[in-house]
């Protein structure tokens, strides 16, 4: 897709140890992101979202058993020793967390936790990292910067606080942002806020991110490339435009189908996906969706469909039965 | 404190709320969480009542049922005041209203069983044949589209997010109210279960004859259950419309830019650039005059000094604001 990757996932699998038997919450993904690009990551829980996310963090649970390869500016993140993986976390690879109340520490200030950030990863002194602490909180759009260092995260609303983290986050020019769900906890009105923040710091640094989010509407139009999960693999991925002009998988059509539309009429029956999603310690022989499927036939509950190249570059879909092209291009 | 009157929109209200106020206390300050909303909701409607976290719309809709006594103002439903009623009058009543809350798993017992968890409101209430409860607990069970043989024995942890929604759905039903109180009852939902329990609330409310109060952030959401929309903000009551008129023409900015502040499933739909600007101000110590001012592009000195009250600029369609964008 573009000239320079930035990271690569290949054939990751991320297995769980738990009473009921293994867990795969991430099921033999590969995905890349280029250099300045945005990718949406968007499934809902349980769909193994998060879990990708923290095997390319390297921040899973110790039992948890990762196979695979993460390459990250040229480095394989499953090689390097802890010692190493410290430095580069926080430095060029930085993630945003849902609840910025878990985040933070609850019993340090803004400023201290800012400050030994950029200490710890920049090396720099106590008045040049307090004066770039100031200007982040400013660029963050945080009113009264040098107030806002003495305060503690419960002293600031959700919107505040996610405000601060993303602050940390940006405050060591990463190359890779992770933002994993950064506007589900907060207002619809905060949200537009802070996803326009990150957007606007994205452009400025030439920063890559990764957005995860449950919520169609919130990739459409701030991503270049969207990737869908289901049930721990990726089932459709695509160019943005490409994906809403001409879903492959019956799943993303049915995951746009199922949001309540605000231009439709009141009273208008969902078109909801019946059943819910397969049991992750019971895995299916055929295509995950396929309990849930409307156009599903005998191959689909036999064989699991391998993520193909559709007609359109850049646009891969795991499905026996896509979507027809021409029925829905003119939708 | 001001209020904020409202044309009667029925002869015949089920639920009329006149003058509502709700404070709390914290430490020495007071929250002032509701403050003075009127609202009449008719029999067998739908109200959808919207705004964003803070903005008093739980408090309201827990006031209603009495759960949370208000300062002063009244709820009449179907006639009689609830804020005048106590002890077994009020619990007599209470048969008549029921609540759907947000988390469906932290609103049912962990440790009791399915049955006996919708058996509890008939017990309450005194149905004392167990052969009765049973019929009517298998019956509320099978309306949800749940089935009781499977159900009844087992634990909430043994069920999904969606499938305890439904047992929720089931205990509101299973006394046969007729005014349910929905607050946020999807926003804890997968997106495809979402779609599955809006539909299921629709089902019941034909098949029961409900009246609803649906009480969400979610504007989409709201719209697709409700006949008009109430919009709020910090306590008080900006709009209240039919929900296809207000979503089509908002007259208050603050609707309008809630509507904008809603991302699109299109790659074509530009996001919006004119979100509100800061935060929503404290309730202990909300704006003087109109309490959107802060934060509203259309608000002048006029904003600051007076509190507008609700007026009608469109056929039911009332707006509390000096500069409405109708």
């Amino acid at each position: 897709m573009t000239e320079s990757t930035l990271l690569s996932v290949e054939d990751v699998i991320v297995d769980l140890p738990t009473p009921r038997g293994n867990l795969r919450a991430v099921d033999h993904v590969d995905l890349t992101v280029g250099a300045g690009r945005t990718l949406g990551v968007v499934g809902e829980s349980g769909c193994g979202k998060t879990m990708l996310s923290r095997a390319i963090l390297q921040l899973l649970p110790k039992k948890a058993k990762l196979s695979g390869r993460v390459m990250f500016d040229g480095q394989d993140l499953l090689q390097l020793s802890p010692e190493k993986l410290r430095k580069l976390r926080g430095r060029s690879l930085a993630v945003v967390f849902q609840d910025p109340m878990t985040s933070l520490n609850p019993v340090l200030t803004i400023g201290t936790q800012l400050i030994e950030t950029l200490q710890e990863h920049l090396e720099l002194d106590m008045v040049a990292a307090t004066k770039r602490s100031i200007e982040l909180l400013a660029a963050v759009g945080i009113p009264a910067p040098e107030q806002r260092l003495m305060q503690y995260p419960h002293q600031l609303s959700g919107g505040m606080r996610q405000r601060v983290a993303i602050a940390i986050a940006l405050s060591c020019e990463p190359k890779l942002l992770i933002a994993d769900e950064p506007t589900t906890a907060l207002d619809v009105t905060i949200q537009a806020q802070i996803l326009d923040l990150l957007a606007r710091e994205q452009r400025r640094r030439h920063m890559a991110m990764i957005l995860i989010t449950h919520d169609l509407g919130v990739v459409a139009g701030r991503t270049d490339e969207v990737a869908v999960m289901y049930a721990g693999r990726v089932v459709e991925r695509a160019p943005t435009p490409a994906l809403f002009k001409k879903m492959r998988m019956p799943y993303t059509e049915a995951l746009l189908a199922a949001l309540p539309k605000i231009d439709a009429a009141p009273h208008t029956p969902l078109p909801a996906i019946s059943g819910r999603p397969p049991d992750p310690t019971r895995p299916l022989k055929g295509c995950s969706f396929s309990p849930r499927c409307r156009y599903a036939w005998a191959q689909c509950h036999v064989e699991k469909p391998r993520l193909e190249e559709a007609d359109s570059p850049g646009h891969q879909f795991a499905c026996f039965r896509p979507i027809d092209a021409s029925a829905s291009a003119g939708a | 404190m001001m209020q904020q009157a409202l044309p009667a929109v029925s002869n015949d209200p089920l639920l009329d709320v006149d003058n509502l106020v709700v404070e709390y206390p914290v430490g020495n300050k007071i929250v002032h969480a509701v403050s003075g909303v009127s609202l009449q909701i008719a029999r067998g409607e739908t109200l959808g009542l919207v705004g964003e976290s803070g903005c008093g719309k739980s408090t309201l809709g827990r006031a209603v049922l009495q759960l949370r006594r208000p300062v002063s103002g009244r709820v009449l439903f179907d006639g009689q005041d609830l804020t005048a009623m106590q002890g077994d009058t009020l619990r007599l009543m209470r048969q008549r209203v029921q609540l759907i809350f947000q988390d469906p798993i932290a609103s049912l017992n962990p440790r009791r069983r399915i049955g006996d968890i919708i058996a509890e409101p008939l017990i309450i209430s005194g149905v004392k044949d167990a052969a009765k409860r049973q019929q009517l607990v298998d019956e509320a069970l099978s309306a949800v589209g749940l089935d009781p043989a499977l159900v009844v024995g087992r634990l909430p942890h043994e069920f999904s997010g969606g499938q305890c929604q439904r047992i929720c759905i089931a205990r509101a039903l299973v006394l046969n109210p007729e005014f349910i109180v929905c607050d946020e009852p999807v926003s804890a939902l997968d997106v495809s279960i979402r779609a599955q329990i809006l539909n299921l609330l629709e089902e019941m409310k034909a098949r029961y004859g409900l009246t609803l109060l649906f009480i969400a952030h979610d504007l989409a959401v709201v719209k697709a259950v409700s006949d008009r929309v109430a919009v709020m903000y910090l306590g008080r009551l900006c709009e209240v419309g039919p929900s296809e008129q207000l979503f089509a023409k908002p007259a208050h900015p603050y609707t309008a830019l809630l509507i904008e502040a809603i991302p699109v499933p299109d790659p074509d739909v530009r996001p919006a650039e004119t979100v509100p600007v800061g935060e929503p101000p404290s309730p202990i110590s909300p704006p003087s005059g109109c309490r959107f001012r802060t934060r509203c592009p259309r608000s002048d000195q006029r904003c600051s000094d007076e509190v507008p009250e609700l007026r009608a600029v469109a056929s039911g369609q009332f707006v509390a604001c000096h500069h409405p964008l109708i």
